[in-house]
């Protein structure tokens, strides 16, 4: 059997930014599998612009930021497998793969790290009721269809769920001249950054309409259209706002799932809220060795994020080949409440930790003018105001190794939003 | 002129096609859709009845019983998935146990083998998710799971190496008696046959009101499903029914013979006789009635949901044979469940039934025996090595969630009535049937459908007619060049 | 006097902005709480411009497509017909990233350059 010091499942950004980083600390042999036929992932596909300004300051369009890590991945001469699908990953770190020229093939790792991505809800998740015709696509899909193979998946289009991808194919359908009747989200707040509602929606004067839901779908064979409904506080269609829109395609923006069907069976344990591995601060799952990074972790909105987080991943499995990484160290627990959702990472060892530690989470709701607080123990060590915060976009805080070095009996440590 | 014409190609249809291909005799199945199996047969519970639930002394009792037996044999025979994992219809109240030991008794009187009543605990312990409540429930071994595209499809193909010839996308509009014959109108010209089988599922009512003064009656009566991910499909392991009280009939929680987690179905009669759209409603009460027998089920992992049709005749019975004034006209109607379960024996009654009045001798070619698509993931690692080398595509996953290879896909459009649509890819490999309901493959899989079948992008269909899956490209005047450049 | 509201992208705050304009002139911005604000308003009631991304077609390449933007921002109101323009040409390949596939997008001075390579087939 091939051996190999770190394995990476999955070539996109965060794939790619874990192996440079890994290079660059020290390991030599490191293999990348990726199931397409290109690396970059996602990126591929999402043409528009706005990624990289916090990686590179300036504005790049998803292709050119994953050819910079592309780049910098051959001038590594970082070995990958294009076409290359994992097929499972023992526990043991035995990854077996296929592809069509070596057939199904198994390579012993020192340690694995677990980049896949995402893919998006379906409709059959949310249940919605109706037919079951062509012209229902996932915001992702389309997105494929126009961009990389240049097909429009049709003329009138309503779209549920105002994820970025949504909104970013509402302007794109509508610059390839369909017409993209409205956005609707069931939340009373847009899912998407705000830069994207701008110049996504109010560019091209397409409606959102909060708090609206798709109710019935028509059309047996093609998609003929959709009933938009306005929902109550607990998401209930309200009867009698129902809203014919004759459609012929709907786009489905409803949400991201870690795909992390490789790491349930290699026996990673995930989180229920993010759907993605419980890791600590050096983003090491409950399996010793086994790293996660990018939207296999936890659902990322900013790539330059997905490019951070896989570097630590990177630097820290080759802290783990290299007998850097300090194992057995105290695990201090990372409680999200009041307000916020989860937190990445779940865990933390003092003793592992850098001086700083980023630790991100999402909220609950649309906050303003609240109070981010982080308590060890029963002492808040910090409590920050934030003018605003959404659930559509990722927060952050910055904990401090000397402060938790201070506190020898640390429990808990506790992230929360307050009012004052 | 045919010796037969079939109208329908559910699996009613086929399994009838199939029996009737062992003989010399012309068959042609006429169906109204793009594949077989795109009625009542692609939206059901997918399981085989044991067949203690029928009226004693029926045909659909008879046929039912006969049916499951021959199951076992049959799906070996024409290699689709069929396993026997036993039913258990539950007793919720100690004054309905009577009700339960009157369904026993039914059973044991239709021919049903191996019944047994349960104690709760008894019942519980083959079956840890069930209601702690439940006082008792009838156990059935020889209930069954079965694929039912993979059935059909099977009986179909088996069909047409066979020599019956399949005719789709036309749609029966009329038909006359002939003199010794009937000509059968359709959307795509006239068809002569001498004999004509009507199986025509939710419209076989229509089509024998057109031959006989005796008219019959169907109602399209909805069932609404929750098809839940693999990672449900444990939680039961047998098929789960409730048994029928004043609290109603309950719906079946069930383990599908790929490993999902089948809930379902409600039970509304409609008019609509392609009304096959879920309503929040229905899928509500799917949600709740389940929750009668089996607790914890975790609707979280919901995939998806559909609904299907049943062909309900006024009398709940199937109605099979010769209407009196309509000779050489031969229904097949109100096949509504145990349909599935009765379809092999229906097939045998009915091609027996020609065979006698049309004096048929058996054919010696007969090929009795089929292969499904092979599926890789049963093979060795060393047989799969051996596989991709001979043929790459099966190294190439096309579908990630199920985990279906190029090479199984080229095979279900280059394999007899091979698929032409992407659902017809769906049902024959499960590409696109997985957690992400083909959000990653349906590109992959309509790139190959128009590859394989030289067909535009713009042609492939999601399930014929004008069920396009893309309208056009985005660049109007693609492959001009640039002057600039 | 006449007034225009916008929302500012600058944060996720998404300020509610409000310019008040005379023939022509920005008399004030209202509503911003940091300079960036200001800044987003005046040019956009001015002079509202936008990076375009699309695709253009390529000629026996390994992809049917490439995909471009315009170097710079161009003026919103010429967004429809750059797009016009991107519909009908296409390029032969191979294209590398950086290639300027066309000098001046309708008339706005402004280049569309590929954002991938794409080899040939």
């Amino acid at each position: 059997m091939k051996s190999c010091d770190i394995v990476i499942a999955g070539g996109g950004p965060a794939g790619l930014a874990a192996a440079i980083a890994a290079r660059k600390a020290g390991v030599e042999s490191i293999l990348i599998l990726e199931r397409d036929r290109e690396a970059g992932g996602i990126l591929n596909q999402c043409i528009h612009n706005g990624f990289g300004l916090h990686t590179f300051r300036e504005e790049l369009t998803g292709p050119e930021y994953a050819g910079r890590y592309i780049e910098m991945a051959r001038a590594l001469q970082i070995e990958w497998m294009p076409d290359t699908m994992v097929m499972e990953i023992s526990r043991d770190k035995v990854i077996t793969a296929m592809n069509r020229r070596e057939g199904i093939f198994r390579i012993q790792a020192k340690a694995v790290i677990l980049a896949m991505g995402c893919r998006e809800r379906a409709r059959g998740a949310l249940n919605i009721p109706g037919y079951r015709p062509a012209g229902i696509f996932s915001a992702g899909t389309a997105q494929r269809l126009v961009n990389m193979e240049g097909y429009m998946p049709g003329r009138e289009v309503v779209i549920l769920g105002s994820g970025d991808i949504g909104l970013i194919m509402a302007r794109r359908m509508t610059l390839e001249g369909a017409k993209v009747k409205a956005v609707a989200e069931l939340m009373p707040y847009c899912g998407g950054l705000k830069r994207n509602i701008v110049q996504c929606l109010e560019d091209y004067d397409i409606p959102l309409k909060l708090s609206h839901t798709v109710v019935d779908i028509r059309g047996k064979e093609r998609l003929e259209g959709v009933t938009l409904a306005q929902v109550d506080d607990d998401g209930r269609p309200i009867p009698g706002t129902e809203e014919d829109y004759p459609c012929d395609t709907l786009l489905l923006s409803v949400g991201l799932i870690p795909e992390n069907e490789l790491s349930q069976g290699m026996g990673v344990v995930l989180d229920g809220v993010t759907g993605g591995p419980v890791v600590d601060e050096s983003l090491e799952t409950n399996i010793p060795g086994v790293f996660a990074c990018g939207n296999v972790l936890h659902v990322h909105d900013l790539v330059d994020y997905v490019s951070e987080e896989a570097a630590r991943a990177g630097v820290n499995a080759a802290g783990y080949v290299t007998g850097r990484l300090a194992q057995n160290g105290r695990k201090i627990p990372v409680t999200a409440m009041e307000g916020v959702r989860y937190t990445v990472p779940q865990f933390i060892c003092p003793d592992r930790m850098e001086a700083d530690l980023t630790v991100r989470f999402r909220v609950a709701g649309v906050y303003r003018d609240r109070f981010v607080s982080v308590y060890l123990d029963g002492e808040r060590v910090l409590h920050q105001k934030k003018r605003v915060m959404a659930p559509g976009e990722m927060e952050e805080v910055i904990l401090h190794k000397s402060s938790l070095l201070a506190c020898p009996d640390l429990q808990c440590i506790t992230i929360k939003t307050e009012k004052e | 002129m045919y010796d037969v014409c079939i109208i329908g190609a559910g699996v009613t249809g086929c399994a009838i096609a199939r029996e009737l291909s062992r003989y010399q005799v012309d068959v042609c199945v006429v169906e109204k859709c793009e594949d077989v199996c795109c009625g009542t047969s692609k939206a059901n519970s997918a399981i085989i009845h044991a067949g203690y639930d029928a009226p004693e002394g029926s045909l659909m009792a008879r046929l039912n019983v006969r049916g499951n037996e021959m199951m076992d044999g049959l799906s070996q025979e024409l290699d689709f998935p069929f396993r026997r994992n036993g039913s258990l219809t539950v007793c919720l109240q100690e004054e309905d146990m009577p009700a339960l030991q009157a369904l026993y008794e039914r059973g044991r009187n239709n021919g049903v083998k191996g019944l047994r009543i349960l104690s709760g605990e008894e019942a519980l312990a083959l079956e840890p998710h069930l209601q702690e409540g439940v006082t008792g429930a009838l156990y059935a071994p020889s209930g069954g799971i079965v694929c039912p595209f993979l059935m059909t499809i099977a009986l179909a193909e088996n069909a047409c190496v066979n020599g019956v010839e399949f005719r789709f996308q036309t749609k029966v509009l009329h038909i006359q008696n002939a003199d010794g014959y009937y000509r059968l109108e359709t959307d795509q010209g006239v068809l002569e046959s001498r004999y004509v089988v009507n199986a025509a599922g939710v419209y076989s009512d229509l089509l024998h009101n057109m031959v006989s003064s005796h008219p019959i009656h169907i109602t399209p009566r909805k069932g609404e499903y929750l098809l839940l991910d693999h990672s449900a499909g444990r939680h039961v392991s047998h098929t789960v029914f409730m048994l029928p009280t004043r609290l109603g009939k309950g719906v079946l929680v069930a383990p599908t013979i790929h490993g999902n987690l089948i809930v379902g179905p409600t039970a509304l009669d409609t008019e609509d006789r392609e009304g096959t759209n879920t309503t929040a409603e229905g899928l509500r009460e799917v949600a709740a009635k389940a929750a009668l027998t089996v607790r914890d089920i975790p609707l979280r992992q919901v995939i998806t949901s559909f609904s299907g049709l049943r062909a309900h005749e006024d009398g709940h019975e199937f109605i099979i044979g010769e209407p009196e004034d309509a000779p050489q006209f031969i229904d097949a109607a109100g096949i509504e469940s145990p349909g599935l379960s009765s379809a092999p024996a229906i097939g045998e009654m009915v091609a027996e039934m020609l065979g006698e009045k049309m004096g048929l001798k058996p054919k010696e070619q007969f090929m009795g025996r089929r292969k499904g698509i092979l599926n890789p993931s049963v093979l060795s690692m060393e047989a799969r090595n051996r596989l991709i080398r001979e043929n790459p595509a099966y190294g190439t996953i096309i579908c990630r969630c199920e985990s279906v290879t190029e090479g199984e896909i080229l095979d279900a459009i280059h394999r007899p009535l091979g698929a032409v649509s992407l659902d017809g890819v769906k049902r024959r490999t499960r590409a696109g049937m997985g957690r992400c309901q083909s959000g990653f493959c349906a590109p992959r899989v309509m790139e190959l459908l128009s590859r394989e079948l030289a067909v535009p992008m713009e042609e492939v269909t999601k399930s014929g007619g004008v069920s396009r899956m893309v309208t056009g490209t985005t660049k109007k005047n693609a492959g001009r060049e640039n002057g600039d450049l | 006097m006449e007034q225009k509201e916008l929302i500012c992208i600058g944060c996720p705050m998404g300020c509610a902005l409000t310019i008040t304009m005379d023939g022509g002139q920005i008399v004030e911005v209202s509503g911003n709480t940091c300079p960036k604000g200001k800044a987003y308003g005046e040019k956009e009631v001015t002079n509202p411009s936008r990076t375009i991304t699309s695709t253009v077609r390529v000629l026996g390449g390994e992809s049917p497509l490439v995909p471009v933007k315009t170097r710079t921002e161009i003026p919103k109101d010429k967004i429809f017909a750059c797009m016009e323009v991107l519909h009908g040409i296409a390029v032969r390949a191979p294209v590398a990233a950086g290639d300027v596939l066309l000098e001046d997008v309708a008339g706005t001075g402004v280049p569309v350059v590929a954002t991938r390579g794409v080899g040939k087939k």
